[in-house]
């Protein structure tokens, strides 16, 4: 009989343990591969808006209107009017009630409440933006014609979510001793949430709504169904009557079979995308650092 | 009897801020409890509204509207079908197209990248899920729709003609595949993103481990990484899908706005949200509104099944707020 429980193993490379470094090389490659591809076609779509942008872009087109049909050159300065009124005013909507119904949920709401009006706020986010267009074109434009306060009712709608949930996680973060401190100082409910806790999340709060107000100002399905025909060449103020916007402008101008308004979308889609950037990428810096500090403490 | 000890006006300061304090609270309370009521009625309006509005289409047409696929408006016949079958299959597609390479970007990202290049991509791929869609569809209408034409139309044809996929060339820039493309451009930078944060939310412990046991780092990945992240990356993939089937404007501008139920991605189509986009003004009888507004009740119905499904996977995640 041999010893038992000896395996006979052999010492000799049997190409497994290559095999596994060549598969592991190859998995790797793709990998880097796929997102260097990826980022570069990303990278590429970005360069050739901005350069195209950069090419066509000149001072009419901030201090001049756009054109009736068939003329040439003209701006989009009824379209930057109009997205700055349209945008503030959704803002002036959806901050408030964001802000506030966040409150509720953080500082206020049993879990079941709590739970409730989160699900309507993912619910809200994942409604197609077309969908809040017709929404709006349903419930206001129906009846009573175009005008540019729908079309913010129609962009609050899209940012109403984002401010909310933001505000929620941001008041979550905050520190329970703060607000156990405050009570011990015999402060009241009231002022310890505006006093006290609002202070300390403002700022990621305001950070949140910026994002927000990036998104609403790119958006075009909302303002299709709510203020999409107005007077080309003029600006208007009064958001009673239809507006003009950049999103809607880019939009038309790039279904011009005129390349000189092709030229004009690109100008304008380089503004947007310039402001949308900007705005976008320093509130995710600020928010990223303060998130951070508020964790930290 | 012993002698009060807080003196009157004290306790008279007190009570007038006890009332003060009691309105303060019970004000607060309301006001907040407006607005979180407002969120749920907008939220309930919408659905309601959206479903008002159709009702004249559901009542001639009833569910069969869904698998009619005659669109006229000169016999006021209308049914979803094209456009049901052509949301899914462009999204499908891009879906398919955009969430491996997400992932491969997630994972380069996370584990591979250097520092300094981490920093910078990933705040690329953070501005790139800001572009406006508007401004995506400007691109694929003017710069990827001729190179679709007159590139990849063609060599595509020659190569792959003999699949359904690529059966003829393109007579325009306009093509489904060109919509495929442009959505998969919109949705890989969100994907990528939460995957990124997934994988940094995977214990370091585990991962040591599995080095630890000889793994190679690829198999650490497979074996370790993918499994944990599993439900998260599902859920990424599926908020991607549910961006993707609602876009409107970006896919109006590329698709060709003309409903063909094929295979054939070098044919024109029409998803349910650029049908609704594209004949926002053109509607000419109350039924075709109506019709419209089905389309919409459609479309809201698929992405709220979509974005349902993400959350509950995501729940189980931390990463709900990041979307």
């Amino acid at each position: 009989m041999e010893a038992s429980g000896v395996v006979p193993i052999s010492l000799k490379s049997s190409g497994r343990s290559r095999r596994r470094q060549r598969t592991n090389h190859v998995a790797q490659g793709a990998s880097v591969l796929a997102a260097f591809l990826a980022i570069g076609v990303l990278a590429l779509v970005v360069i050739s808006v901005l350069v195209r942008g950069l090419k066509a872009i000149n001072l009419d087109l901030f201090t001049k209107n756009q054109v009736t049909y068939g003329e040439t050159g003209g701006g989009i300065a009824n379209g930057l009017v109009g997205t700055a009124i349209i945008v503030a005013i959704a803002a002036a909507i959806a901050l408030p009630v964001g802000i506030f119904a966040a409150i509720y949920v953080a500082e206020f709401a049993g879990s079941r409440a709590s739970r409730v009006v989160r699900l309507a706020l993912d619910v809200l986010n994942g409604v197609p933006s077309i969908v809040v267009g017709i929404f709006a074109y349903a419930l206001l434009v129906v009846g009573s014609g175009y005008a540019a306060w729908k079309g913010s009712v129609a962009l609050a709608i899209v940012m109403l979510p984002l401010v909310a949930r933001t505000t929620i996680e941001v008041l979550r973060l905050v520190s329970d001793s703060l607000r156990y401190g405050s009570y011990a100082l015999g402060i009241s409910k009231w002022r310890t949430v505006l006093f006290v806790v609002m202070p300390s999340a403002i700022g990621s709060i305001m950070t949140g709504a910026t994002l927000a107000i990036a998104r609403a100002a790119g958006e075009t399905a909302p303002l299709l169904f709510t203020t999409s025909i107005f007077l080309p060449n003029q600006i208007v103020t009064d958001p009673h009557h239809a507006m003009a916007a950049v999103p809607l402008l880019i939009l038309f101008d790039s279904e011009s079979p005129d390349p000189s308004l092709n030229n004009q979308a690109w100008a304008a889609a380089f503004v947007l995308m310039f402001f949308v950037l900007v705005l976008s990428l320093s509130a995710r810096y600020v928010l990223a650092r303060r998130e951070r500090k508020l964790r930290a403490r | 009897m012993d002698a009060p000890i807080a003196s009157p006006p004290l306790d008279r300061l007190a009570s007038r801020r006890g009332l003060r304090d009691r309105l303060g609270d019970s004000s607060l309370r309301w006001i907040s409890a407006l607005a979180a009521v407002g969120v749920i009625t907008v939220i309930a309006l919408i659905i309601y509204e959206v479903i008002d509005q159709a009702r004249p289409s559901i009542r001639t047409f009833g569910i069969s509207f869904v698998w009619h696929r005659t669109w006229n408006a000169v016999t006021d016949q209308y049914g979803a079908l094209d456009f049901l079958v052509a949301t899914l299959y462009v999204t499908g597609l891009a879906v398919v197209l955009a969430a491996p390479v997400a992932i491969a970007i997630g994972l380069y990202l996370s584990e591979l990248a250097p520092g300094g290049v981490r920093g910078v991509v990933g705040s690329l791929v953070e501005m790139l899920a800001a572009i406006p869609s508007v401004v995506l569809g400007l691109w694929g209408i003017l710069v990827l729709g001729p190179v679709v034409h007159n590139e990849f139309g063609p060599w595509l044809n020659d190569v792959l003609g003999w699949t359904p996929f690529f059966a003829t060339r393109p007579i325009s820039g306009s093509t489904m595949f060109t919509a495929v493309l442009v959505l998969a451009i919109m949705i890989v930078p969100i994907t990528a993103a939460i995957s990124r944060d997934l994988f940094l939310q995977v214990p370091p412990d585990i991962k040591e481990g599995a080095i630890g046991l000889g793994l190679t780092r690829w198999e650490m990945v497979r074996g370790v990484m993918l499994p944990y992240t599993r439900g998260g990356l599902i859920s990424a993939v599926l908020l991607g899908a549910g961006r993707a089937l609602g876009e409107a404007i970006a896919v109006t501008q590329v698709i060709g706005t003309t409903a063909h139920l094929t295979a054939n991605l070098f044919e024109t189509g029409d998803t349910l949200a650029s049908r609704i986009a594209a004949q926002y003004q053109a509607a000419a009888s109350n039924l075709q509104v109506a019709s419209l507004f089905y389309l919409g009740v459609i479309l809201l119905a698929i992405s709220l099944i979509v974005n349902f499904a993400a959350l509950l996977i995501v729940r189980r995640y931390d990463i709900a707020q990041r979307v």
